[in-house]
């Protein structure tokens, strides 16, 4: 049976919103905050990685052919990504575009 | 049996804690709580109970500590008064929603400004709505009584709160007062050792104090409600426990010579006593006086009150704090509020009396019931006494 992710009614509430398990925090789809995300364009890419280590959720990952791209889940488009990437490879568009 | 004492009440409410045999003390010291705080901090040094005495930098860290130590399961007091009180307001919603039944001392002081040191109940009022329980002590038996009782209501599975045991400074704290302290094994028999709902420790996986997206924190807040609403069916069963094994008795709303009562005093706290005596002489002088002493203000016991002012046809309502701006005292603006829907409901008139320390005698009383009894102010609460 897959856990629910946050209790239907208050009666399912644990005392004091307890959570007995581990790692629940990855739940908290905190991306829907976002009002801009980051856009990879790969031509301009040169994999230095600079996007994956500032980002300052953690949610930028590297694929299997080199290139970045963000969990968007967690990604609260905040643009330090693009605002680092040296060669411009990232741009920041509006959530309803 | 207990054994009858003449003891300080602020040093009677540090060894009724230790008759709980508490794990963990955390407490900053302020007038005129600090005798609790020393008391506490010397029982500890002592070796009379197995705890840990924390030594902290200030209310704020007092109550935070405090919790840390009730999230591993440890049964915790801290202490506190007035500012002391106001700067634990941050941390103390987030002890009743963490539901750990931590067991606070308040040593009722007015808040600044003008400072003041003295007694009134301008400190816990603006943290009423904190979900904490809430008792109001009238004289030192009840101090060393209602610690002991917090500790078990508190940690009931079916309350799983906090409480504050409101002791009024100075007129209580640095009284000396007969007190019959129970004996270990009376309070061992009455409040078993504390098994935590759940505990922090590297075996056991629990998260305490989690993020509450909107999705759920109403869900959150409403359970929190419930366990406190629901928590006095619990303090109303602890205390007929009490009854039982001590011989005194508890209730929410205390009446005394309500019963054909045409104009009734309302107290909270060590007043209670000096009102009692002004109905006692206006009963002699053939007014027919009454007075209802709330002992549980959170939970609000509503039902209890409706019972208790029927046949009553004026309440005087006193209150000790301000609510500035608003329709009374706290404790009046609550009463009104919960008679408004009565078919038949007393005329209520509030007088704010015993400000900072201002001292409130039997003649005062005897006074505002004479008053009461012409029925309405000529403002909606009044300031008694004040001059101007």
């Amino acid at each position: 049976m897959t856990e629910k992710k946050w209790p239907e009614t208050w009666q399912e509430v644990n005392p004091g919103c307890m959570v007995f398990r581990p790692g629940s925090a990855s739940e908290y789809h905190t991306g829907s905050w976002r009002a801009k995300r980051p856009i990879w364009e790969n031509e301009k890419c040169i994999k230095c990685g600079v996007c994956y280590i500032y980002c300052p959720e953690g949610c930028v990952t590297e694929t299997a052919d080199g290139f970045f791209e963000a969990n968007l889940d967690y990604c609260k488009g905040c643009g330090i990504c693009a605002h680092e990437c040296w060669p411009a490879a990232i741009k920041m568009v509006n959530e309803e575009d | 049996m207990g054994k009858r004492v003449g003891m300080e009440v602020a040093i009677a409410s540090a060894e009724a804690a230790a008759l709980c045999k508490f794990d963990v003390a955390a407490v900053y010291p302020i007038t005129p709580q600090s005798h609790v705080a020393e008391h506490l901090s010397d029982i500890v040094n002592d070796g009379r109970v197995d705890a840990s005495f924390i030594t902290v930098e200030s209310e704020h860290s007092a109550l935070s500590a405090a919790i840390g130590a009730a999230g591993t399961g440890a049964r915790v007091v801290t202490a506190t008064s007035s500012q002391g009180l106001i700067y634990m307001s941050e941390v103390l919603p987030i002890a009743s929603a963490m539901r750990l039944p931590i067991v606070m001392l308040i040593a009722n002081r007015a808040i600044s400004g003008p400072i003041n040191i003295w007694n009134d109940h301008s400190d816990i009022m603006p943290m009423r709505d904190t979900g904490w329980i809430s008792f109001f002590a009238e004289n030192g038996q009840e101090v060393v009584d209602m610690t002991i009782q917090a500790f078990k209501v508190g940690e009931d599975r079916r309350v799983m709160l906090p409480v504050n045991m409101n002791m009024d400074g100075f007129q209580l704290t640095h009284m000396v007062e007969p007190i019959i302290m129970p004996d270990q094994e009376e309070v061992d028999r009455f409040l078993p050792p504390y098994v935590p709902y759940a505990a922090l420790h590297p075996d056991n996986i629990v998260s305490m104090g989690t993020l509450g997206l909107p999705e759920i924190y109403a869900e959150a807040q409403k359970s929190k409600d419930v366990a406190l609403v629901n928590s006095i069916k619990v303090v109303k069963e602890v205390w007929k426990e009490w009854e039982k094994q001590f011989g005194r008795k508890y209730e929410t709303i205390q009446s005394y010579r309500t019963e054909d009562a045409d104009v009734a005093l309302v107290t909270m706290g060590s007043m209670g006593e000096t009102a009692e005596i002004a109905v006692d002489e206006l009963r002699k002088q053939g007014v027919k006086a009454g007075l209802l002493k709330i002992k549980l203000w959170r939970p609000f016991p509503f039902d209890d009150l409706k019972k208790a002012v029927q046949g009553i046809r004026v309440l005087a309502v006193t209150d000790r704090a301000i609510s500035f701006g608003g329709p009374g005292g706290p404790v009046c603006s609550e009463i009104r509020s919960a008679l408004y829907d009565e078919p038949k409901r007393p005329e209520i008139v509030n007088f704010i009396i015993g400000l900072g320390g201002r001292d409130v005698q039997v003649e005062n009383f005897m006074d505002i019931v004479r008053r009461a009894a012409k029925g309405k102010l000529s403002e909606p609460y009044e300031i008694y006494g004040v001059r101007g």
